[in-house]
């Protein structure tokens, strides 16, 4: 795969992943009946108690209640998987190879032929390291899956994040497709030009002339929706509503992830 | 370079995230200074496109390739402030909607590549540039430099935040809980990969996408050069106390919070005067904080010979006419401070006088 390829196929794979979760979020689960707001607190509450937790046991349980979570809202692990855990492995277990021979501590065993010794220090720093980066990925993946993203970004005011952030995030998001459509369109029209593979120099300034096109069309189309929303009687007053309604079951499933997120902390100290 | 949940201790986190509210704040009220009504749309435009920019893959000379982060041309396109809150966005959507980099880890991604990438980015492609014209191509040089130099300013402000997690944070066996290798390691491993391959896509995006503006609209390249070359009218255009107030009051803020140092216990590891091995009380605290190894019998020779060269005019943070140590910790941080804007006064000062006029940050 060559250049262009490669970055028309990430153009397609954000686009790809933004598409699978707007239809996963409006199956019928767990986590896609509960208020918003509840879901951004009580999952962003336990990636902070995974983040504190001293013992890998607790890192392990509040996994195990991300994968009850995901099975509970019609997340399949395989995707979780593809999109988390293998990548996640890949990256993190890279880094943490050499933790177990680089750490000092007590010699547990030492790798044949080579003369490595691992050390318990080193192991269960890696471990560590390993839980808690797929912990935290897969809380947060599972927020992202189940809700829609207008509901999310509303439901973020919760946590004080101004309404004009919350506004600019929203319409940036509802953009980097347009933006991304537009870049794709680029080079797909540029490689079905091509007879042969590009050289790296001259698709080196393909691609700065690309950026340079799109942050051209970019500021063109600021001022493009500026005109519009003056239009529609923007006076640079942002008003967003606020429509969720909470139900008894959302104050249960606050309580739940309040009690596992206690639980979490007490017992990881 | 974006880094994901549990890398980082929480208190590093929440320091990093501190650390970034002064900086979102004086963005977003220059940014509204000087776009009022169309913030809005513009600012999530430009992160729309900072986030896509991230996305170009680049060959690199030699066979290999590479993604660039963008900040470099993002500040040199937009100006530092537009870039910080147009690169924080972008990460912002990248770890919630993307899972690129964390949550928690948010402030640190965005203090290492939004602001110190923008900044850096801002500062060497103006001091590289000059008064060269828009289209001259020592711009292109400076804005591939500035991009370079960019994203190994924020790997190293990551390899440090990865480097310091074992010495403070580890488990009761000695674990390491977070990234578990020492500034010896973290630092050169990060910045390898960065001032190589990392490096070269962001020098290779940064020149030439300035090159190409150059040869197709100049115009743009206006809000990097310095203010006596652009004639802008009707512009916003804060200075001095007034547009640097909320680093000010964070100033403030940490210097009245200094006295909270007195509240750690036990001494700094290695931070010993040569007086102190001498004293039974304090060798007992530097076996404690040494794993129970037992420090040597006098001061180093070596230690004990050079700690004579100078005296410091306020040791251990307490001048020696004052008697309450709060007091002390708040003078010791005022005069280090006054010290600090003095010399940065001074140099200032200078650099104008050579340079005939003063830049302006746009």
């Amino acid at each position: 795969m060559n250049f262009l390829e490669r970055t028309l196929a990430g153009f397609l794979t954000a686009l790809e992943q933004s598409l699978d979760a707007e239809d996963l979020a409006r199956r019928q689960g767990l986590l896609q009946h509960v208020d918003p707001r509840i879901k951004v607190v009580g999952i962003a509450a336990l990636v902070i108690a995974a983040s504190t937790a001293h013992k890998l046991w607790v890192i392990a349980a509040i996994f195990a209640i991300a994968l009850l979570l995901a099975v509970a809202s019609r997340v399949s692990p395989f995707l979780l998987a593809r999109r988390v855990w293998l990548p996640v492995l890949f990256f993190t277990g890279v880094i943490a190879l050499p933790a177990p021979f680089v750490i000092p501590g007590r010699v547990v065993c030492t790798v044949p032929g080579l003369d490595w010794a691992a050390t318990a220090q080193g192991l269960k720093s890696a471990a560590y390291l390993i839980t808690r980066v797929e912990s935290a990925a897969t809380l947060s993946v599972l927020l992202v899956l189940s809700t829609p993203w207008n509901r999310l970004l509303k439901a973020l005011r919760v946590l004080r994040v101004p309404v004009v952030v919350v506004a600019i995030v929203g319409m940036a998001y509802r953009y980097i497709f347009l933006l991304l459509d537009g870049a794709r369109e680029m080079l797909q029209s540029r490689r079905s030009r091509l007879m042969g593979p590009l050289p790296g120099p001259d698709y080196r300034r393909m691609a700065a002339a690309s950026v340079g096109v799109l942050m051209s069309r970019t500021l063109q189309l600021g001022g493009e929706v500026y005109s519009a929303m003056l239009a529609r009687g923007f006076q640079g007053e942002v008003y967003m509503l606020d429509e969720f309604h909470t139900v008894a079951s959302d104050w249960i499933v606050l309580g739940v992830f309040a009690a596992l997120t206690a639980a979490a902390i007490y017992y990881g100290r | 370079m974006h880094i994901p949940d549990g890398y980082l201790s929480p208190s590093t986190c929440a320091a990093l995230y501190g650390a970034s509210a002064p900086f979102w704040y004086a963005a977003l009220r220059r940014m509204k200074a000087a776009l009022a009504t169309r913030l809005v749309p513009l600012l999530a435009v430009m992160a729309a496109l900072s986030f896509v920019i991230m996305m170009f893959n680049l060959p690199l000379p030699g066979g290999t390739t590479g993604h660039a982060v963008g900040v470099g041309i993002a500040a040199i396109m937009l100006g530092p402030w537009a870039s910080i809150l147009a690169v924080s966005i972008a990460l912002a959507i990248q770890a919630v909607f993307f899972g690129d980099g964390g949550i928690t880890t948010l402030g640190a991604n965005c203090f290492n590549m939004a602001i110190v990438g923008s900044l850096v980015a801002f500062v060497v492609y103006r001091l590289i540039s000059g008064r060269a014209p828009l289209t001259s191509s020592r711009r292109v040089l400076a804005a591939a430099l500035a991009g370079y130099a960019a994203i190994n300013a924020s790997a190293l402000c990551a390899a440090v935040e990865f480097g310091i997690q074992p010495i403070y944070f580890k488990d009761a066996t000695g674990a390491p809980l977070y990234a578990p290798y020492p500034l010896s390691i973290a630092v050169p491993a990060m910045m390898i990969g960065h001032l190589t391959f990392a490096g070269l896509a962001e020098l290779v995006l940064s020149g030439g996408v300035v090159a190409y503006f150059q040869r197709t609209n100049p115009g743009l390249l206006k809000n990097s050069a310095p203010v006596d070359m652009v004639v802008e009218e009707g512009r916003a255009d804060p200075r001095g106390f007034q547009a640097l107030r909320p680093l000010w009051i964070a100033l403030a803020l940490l210097l009245v919070l200094t006295p909270l140092g007195i509240l750690a216990a036990g001494t700094a590891w290695g931070e010993w005067s040569a007086r102190d091995f001498a004293s039974q009380k304090v060798r007992v605290k530097i076996a404690e904080a040494s794993r129970d190894a037992a420090p040597p019998d006098g001061a180093p020779q070596g230690l004990a010979r050079l700690s004579a060269l100078w005296t410091a005019p306020f040791p251990q943070y307490a001048p020696p006419f004052v008697r309450r140590p709060a007091l002390g910790y708040l003078l010791s941080a005022m005069f280090g401070c006054g010290a600090i804007l003095l010399v940065s006064l001074i140099a200032g000062s200078l650099a104008t006088r050579a340079r005939g006029r003063p830049y302006e940050l746009s």
